[in-house]
């Protein structure tokens, strides 16, 4: 209003001033969590992390040695699961983005479902595992090519790494689906008005911008794959094995699945737990590490499409 | 600057459009549109915002077949072939009828890589030939001087105007007979327009150009003909020193005149 006056009440509105403290203690309050959690598991396993813990394999019931092969077996299980979903992924997301008819019936399905995919319990995609790939897919296998004889028709690296390749797939969609959305209609227009297709629009032009947000899908996916544990129960983690798998249908250890194993299984607990503390140490670095390196490509992605030299 | 009739050689590149209707969504956004566009000289298309002159120029290239809903009636021929007959593929149509976009839009890629794009995905691979059409085209945007030592580096370094003229090489890159520009210099300063026009006055020597613009005096500087549309019918099609010195039809005075729009 004209001529009214410019000061406030000179106090601090209470609402903003609420607001203010109780997003901020909230955010503390998961900090504090957080710290805890990292400095206990730093301040037990820190002194057992030493490289002949990082390089040998587990002995005397658990009690000693390393886990080398948990490690290996967690990064295998995280690669061919990667190899698995983002190919699959990324082709489910440019259907429903750019082929499909957004307002069709079936796609609308296939979105529900996906959505859906997302929200089953980890421990179902286990089960779903053990029944689909290892019983029918393995078994098949072995039924048609092997004349019975038990050699995919097992718990498996293959096997656990599709499965879990399948619990991550939605995140790798709609990460994927939303990149693609991103990418501006002026680009795609001069494509087509260069005489492009549509596929090579997609090729060229699309999918390169889009590449960005497609590796954010697959961050999301590494981290989510690397701890879970529940789909790889049935489908190919072992209690314990003296040697590395060297093909896709041998068993392999994983490293959340041997954090639990040495937190329940040991015949000894006060042998195992420096241990189990230094192998959940190992697990977050482990994380940390894959998250961390595809942050590194993705930033470098940007800044090349920003047009930065650096 | 000469607006003098054309010679009389068959100037290639004609547009002839014949009962042109568009419709979005079921809904008449255009039409019937008939007009001939002349090959080789610059035709403006003016007329105050949601007329259809955008729509009509999407249609002379088929790009309005990538919005949803839209539906095209009619026909347009390009040196007597129709592009929108049966068999007729909208991708080799726009090989010959290029376009530039209201917005500069470069790709997130080299300079280079911009102007190679429309020959590469067209087939092109030998690195010689493909250096030679990239510099020929960015020379004929009049952009060589300004990039020829940064052709590696990204077009989003560039300037809004030079990007626009780099959209302008990719464009030529892939020697179309036509070019369609939707307000190329809308959004670029005097200076950088005034760039754009003498680039679009000395490519009517070897394209057809049609061009929507806003502005009256663009129209009646780079133009040969214009078109005035209103709310989706085309009014009238002259020369442009008819249109602007004694049109027909009132509405197209008005509008020339300023008095509405």
């Amino acid at each position: 209003m004209k001529g009214s006056s410019l000061k406030g009440s000179g106090r601090p509105r209470l609402g903003d001033a609420v607001v203010w403290i109780a997003t901020g203690l909230a955010t503390l309050l998961i900090l504090i969590v957080l710290a805890i959690i990292l400095i206990d598991v730093i301040r037990n396993g820190a002194p057992r992390l030493t490289l002949g813990f990082l390089v040998q394999a587990p002995k005397d019931g658990m009690t000693a040695g390393g886990i080398f092969p948990a490690i290996f077996g967690t990064v295998a299980l995280v690669l061919l699961m990667t190899l698995a979903a983002l190919p699959a992924g990324v082709a489910t997301a440019i259907y429903l983005r750019e082929y499909a008819n957004p307002a069709a019936f079936a796609t609308r399905i296939v979105r529900i479902a996906v959505n859906n995919l997302a929200g089953v319990p980890s421990i179902v995609f286990g089960l779903f595992g053990l029944g689909f790939f290892v019983q029918f897919a393995g078994g098949g296998i072995d039924k048609l090519f092997y004349g019975g004889q038990k050699v995919f028709g097992q718990p498996a690296l293959v096997w656990a790494a599709l499965t879990m390749a399948i619990l991550t797939l939605p995140v790798v969609i709609v990460a994927t689906e939303e990149a693609l959305a991103a990418v501006p209609r002026e680009v795609r227009y001069a494509s087509a008005a260069l005489g492009a297709t549509k596929f090579q629009t997609i090729l060229h032009v699309v999918l390169p911008q889009a590449l960005p947000g497609i590796l954010t899908g697959a961050i999301l996916a590494i981290s989510r794959g690397a701890g879970e544990v529940a789909p790889i129960l049935f489908t190919g983690a072992a209690y314990y094995l003296p040697k590395l798998p060297h093909t896709l249908h041998d068993q392999f250890m994983q490293l959340g699945y041997h954090v639990y194993v040495l937190a329940t299984q040991s015949p000894d607990v006060d042998a195992t737990r420096p241990l189990l503390y230094a192998t959940v140490l190992v697990l977050l670095i482990l994380t940390f590490a894959l998250n961390a390196t595809a942050i590194v490509v993705r930033s470098r992605m940007r800044k090349k499409l920003a047009g930065s030299h650096a | 600057m000469n607006l003098a009739v054309k010679t009389t050689e068959a100037p290639a590149g004609s547009l002839e459009v014949s009962d042109l209707y568009v419709y979005y969504s079921g809904k008449k956004a255009m039409g019937p549109v008939t007009l001939t566009i002349p090959g080789k000289q610059v035709t403006a298309l003016i007329g105050p915002s949601g007329c259809g002159k955008s729509t009509f120029l999407r249609s002379l290239n088929r790009m309005n077949e990538m919005i949803p809903g839209c539906k095209v009636e009619g026909e347009v021929r390009l040196d007597h072939e129709p592009i929108y007959g049966p068999g007729v593929d909208a991708v080799a149509v726009r090989r010959r009828i290029g376009m530039v976009f209201q917005k500069s839009n470069p790709f997130p890629k080299s300079i280079y890589e911009n102007v190679a794009y429309g020959l590469r995905i067209g087939g092109m691979n030998d690195r010689s030939e493909l250096g030679g059409r990239v510099e020929a085209a960015i020379k004929q945007a009049a952009l060589w001087e300004e990039v020829k030592d940064r052709m590696h580096e990204s077009a989003l370094g560039l300037s809004g105007g030079q990007q626009q003229r780099l959209c302008i090489a990719r464009a030529l890159a892939v020697a179309p007979d036509v070019i369609l520009m939707d307000e190329p210099a809308s959004a670029l300063d005097p200076i950088a327009t005034a760039h754009i026009e003498e680039l679009i006055h000395e490519l009517a020597r070897d394209y057809t150009v049609v061009i929507v613009t806003h502005n009256m005096q663009q129209a009646a500087r780079v133009s040969h003909n214009t078109a005035f549309f209103y709310m989706g019918d085309l009014i009238e099609f002259d020369r442009t020193e008819v249109i602007f010195t004694k049109p027909k039809q009132a509405r197209t005075e008005d509008y020339i005149t300023g008095r509405f729009g």
